[in-house]
């Protein structure tokens, strides 16, 4: 039998509105908005109305989906977990792999929107801050393919800990601008491209790659992930015959586990759960866990549950994740909490690992440790829930960029050592420590500059005047 | 004295207003006071008390330097208020310039109420514009704060009307598309933007982000009210009051060669 199954595509996610959308000024119930410098409203103002534009242009949507479809490789597969569903009280566990997408996430889905709506705006910079640097890799490789100037604003903890994805957005000609203020991971790497965009905003635009931010943002990086949750609805009432139970997404800014939740909220039997990094314990302080221990707050220009203690100044996160170690969340989750339409819980690094653990031992699949909280917090699920259970995950990444840190995790190998260094195998070329000749010559071709920019990658500081 | 007598002092004597930036708690909280005070000393006509806080967007490095010192040293939302209550004991107009979130989190009409008792005039806000002000705009009124709202070389007709119409006491025209900080010329969108805004209101217009020598302050005093300096005090602080003090006098000496 061959199935048609799913029909949705990317631009059905932005075409049709989902009917819960924000207020006129983007606001979801009392969050939202825009908490930004005046500086920043017109640019703001522009893209919320050549977004509007977009959404009914047949151009526009025809070619978003032509690139979802011949380069992302959309529809992403759903894939029946039976092995790993046997750790989970027999439950039934389907994981739409969103790590196989081109770049390897979710974020692609985002990145090729918006870097279409670039093109349209006219400018000719793109700007984008990463944590996991799985949305900086994404929006370079959007980048390479149209022609646009990319500059990747990364926390330095970040660049150590997902040093592979460094390469890769540097192999494919992004500037990698480790940020080296506040705590060094994805917030100071938020404030640092607010700077570069509010000094440059005439040429550039700032690709943000979650449902964060002001003012469109939140409610446009949802409508290009939209697709997920249409896709995976269709195939699991293909493939089940019913609804799922429940869905389960890891949250960090919270846009995979919006595009997943959107095509179910009006399905009230489906149960939507948001599971947070917990790091080492929301009792010992050091976590991600906004939506379960925050309180209402502004951050990176828009109300949402944030981190922060008495004085409202933002309180560090913590998680193994880089790309889930985010003080704040989307404010379309914070009214989704407070509705009750979806729940939130906290996920240690320890159980996340034990997922990745799992999920790569009995399914083959190598999750990135984001996922790994979702999946995680599936096993929960499914106990809870029992074998009849029906749970889709979204599985938003794939697991290559933290081998390093799980393989020291998992005490593989010893500090200082690299995973591919502790199994006999040189690194890769074109790392950036210092490409060999022969890589920097084959890569370069016949530019310098291109040589030139491996070589030597740029470390600049951005925006500021002094 | 009101913020809208400093500038009519100002006005009167044929000259620009000057106002000095500097944080509370920078390097730590009494020397914050001395180094407001020496602002004053040196010829500022009113004040504006930063309030640390921990991701300052607009802020350049001078700046975020300066307020992170503060916060590493402790410094707490009731130090600002004694920050503030003690500069206005001693005879210096203050207004505080914040970003929102301490605001919200402290609660804005306690916030409003407890500045007011500091003896605080008003409150910059970089990071708020006047559509996600509604609780701000009631504060001020109930306790009789003025709002100083900011205006940008990219903000439309329409938008510049809106917000200094929300405005009480000054418009901050931001003067480039930028964060703070020193440099060395003063922003060509300058005087356009003074000029734009002028067509929309008549309350007094000081201008910020960059200035840091007598003679650009006297080049922005020749088309605005009022002259902003921060970044240039920040780094004077370094080397005591006494710099300050002498670098406020430098640039008081320019808003009165306009
Ligand atoms: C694979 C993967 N999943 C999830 C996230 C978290 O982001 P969000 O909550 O916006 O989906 C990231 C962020 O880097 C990621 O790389």
């Amino acid at each position: 039998m061959t199935s048609i199954v799913p029909t949705s595509k990317a631009s059905d996610g932005i075409r049709t509105p989902s009917g819960h959308e924000p207020d006129e000024r983007g606001h979801f119930g009392r969050y939202g908005g825009r908490f930004v410098p005046e500086a920043l409203i017109a640019a703001l103002d522009e893209l919320s109305v050549v977004y509007d534009k977009i959404r009914g242009d047949r151009e526009f949507l025809d070619e978003l989906d032509r690139l979802h479809r011949d380069y992302t490789g959309r529809p992403s597969p759903l894939t029946d977990a039976w092995k790993l569903g046997e750790h989970a009280g027999g439950a039934r566990i389907l994981l739409k792999r969103e790590d196989l997408n081109h770049t390897g996430s979710h974020k692609i889905n985002n990145v090729l929107g918006q870097a279409l709506l670039t093109k349209r705006m006219g400018k000719t910079r793109v700007i984008a801050e990463t944590g996991a640097g799985q949305h900086g890799v994404a929006t370079a490789t959007a980048c390479a393919l149209l022609d646009l100037e990319c500059v990747i604003y990364m926390g330095e903890v970040d660049t150590e800990r997902q040093a592979l994805n460094v390469a890769r957005m540097r192999l494919l000609g992004a500037t990698v601008i480790p940020v080296k203020t506040g705590s060094r991971t994805l917030k100071d790497a938020i404030n640092e491209a607010l700077r570069d965009w509010v000094t440059n905003v005439d040429t550039t635009h700032y690709v943000l790659g979650t449902v964060a931010g002001p003012h469109p943002f939140p409610t446009m990086v949802r409508d290009f992930h939209r697709i997920i949750g249409l896709e995976a609805r269709e195939q699991v009432l293909d493939r089940v015959g019913r609804l799922p139970d429940a869905v389960a997404a890891c949250v960090g800014g919270g846009s995979n586990a919006i595009g997943i939740f959107h095509a179910f909220l009006d399905d009230p039997s489906v149960r939507l759960v948001g599971f947070e990094p917990g790091g080492e314990g929301v009792a010992t302080g050091r976590h991600g866990a906004t939506l379960s221990e925050g309180s209402p707050g502004a951050l990176h220009g828009a109300l949402s549950y944030l981190l922060q203690d008495e004085d409202g100044q933002t309180k560090e996160s913590y998680s193994i994740s880089a790309g889930l170690d985010y003080p704040g969340v989307g404010p379309e989750h914070a009214l989704l909490k407070d509705l009750g339409r979806a729940t939130y819980e906290p996920v240690t690094d320890a159980e996340a690992m034990e997922a990745f653990a799992l999920l790569s031992r009995t399914e083959g699949i190598i999750p990135a440790i984001e996922s790994a909280h979702a999946v995680a917090g599936a096993l929960r699920l499914g106990r809870e829930l029992g074998p009849d259970a029906v749970i889709l995950v979204n599985l938003s990444g794939r697991g290559d960029k933290d081998v390093d840190t799980a393989a020291r995790w998992f005490g593989m190998i010893g500090e200082g050592e690299s995973a591919a260094e502790a199994s006999g195998t040189r690194i890769a070329e074109g790392s950036p420590a210092g490409p060999s000749d022969e890589a920097a010559g084959s890569l370069a071709g016949p530019s310098d500059e291109a040589a030139g920019s491996l070589a030597a990658p740029s470390d600049g500081t951005a925006g500021g005047h002094e | 004295m009101s913020v809208a007598e400093v500038f009519a002092k100002a006005k009167a004597d044929e000259r620009g207003a000057l106002i000095g930036y500097l944080p509370a708690g920078f390097p730590t909280v009494d020397e914050s006071v001395e180094l407001l005070k020496a602002l004053v000393d040196g010829g500022c006509d009113m004040l504006e008390v930063g309030v640390p806080y921990s991701d300052p967007v607009i802020d350049g490095p001078t700046v975020a330097g300066a307020t992170d010192v503060a916060l590493r040293a402790g410094t707490r939302l009731r130090d600002v208020f004694s920050v503030v209550e003690r500069v206005t004991a001693a005879g210096c107009p203050a207004v505080v310039m914040t970003y929102f979130n301490p605001v919200l989190r402290y609660g804005v009409d306690a916030f409003a109420r407890d500045l007011a008792n500091a003896g605080g005039l008003g409150m910059i806000t970089p990071d708020l514009i006047p559509e996600e002000a509604d609780e701000w705009l009631a504060a001020s009124e109930a306790h009789g704060l003025d709002r100083i709202f900011l205006v940008a070389p990219s903000s439309s007709e329409e938008r510049i009307a809106k917000t200094v119409a929300a405005c009480r006491g000054f418009v901050y025209a931001a003067s480039t598309m930028g964060v703070t900080g020193a440099r060395d010329t003063v922003a060509s969108a300058a005087p356009a933007l003074v000029a734009r805004t002028r067509a929309h209101t008549d309350l007094p217009i000081g201008v910020g982000l960059g200035v840091r020598s007598r003679e650009q302050a006297a080049e922005v005093a020749g088309f605005a009210d009022g002259v902003i300096v921060g970044s240039a005090f920040v780094t004077a602080a370094a080397q005591g009051p006494a710099r300050v003090r002498a670098l406020a006098a430098d640039l008081a000496a320019g808003v009165r060669d306009r």
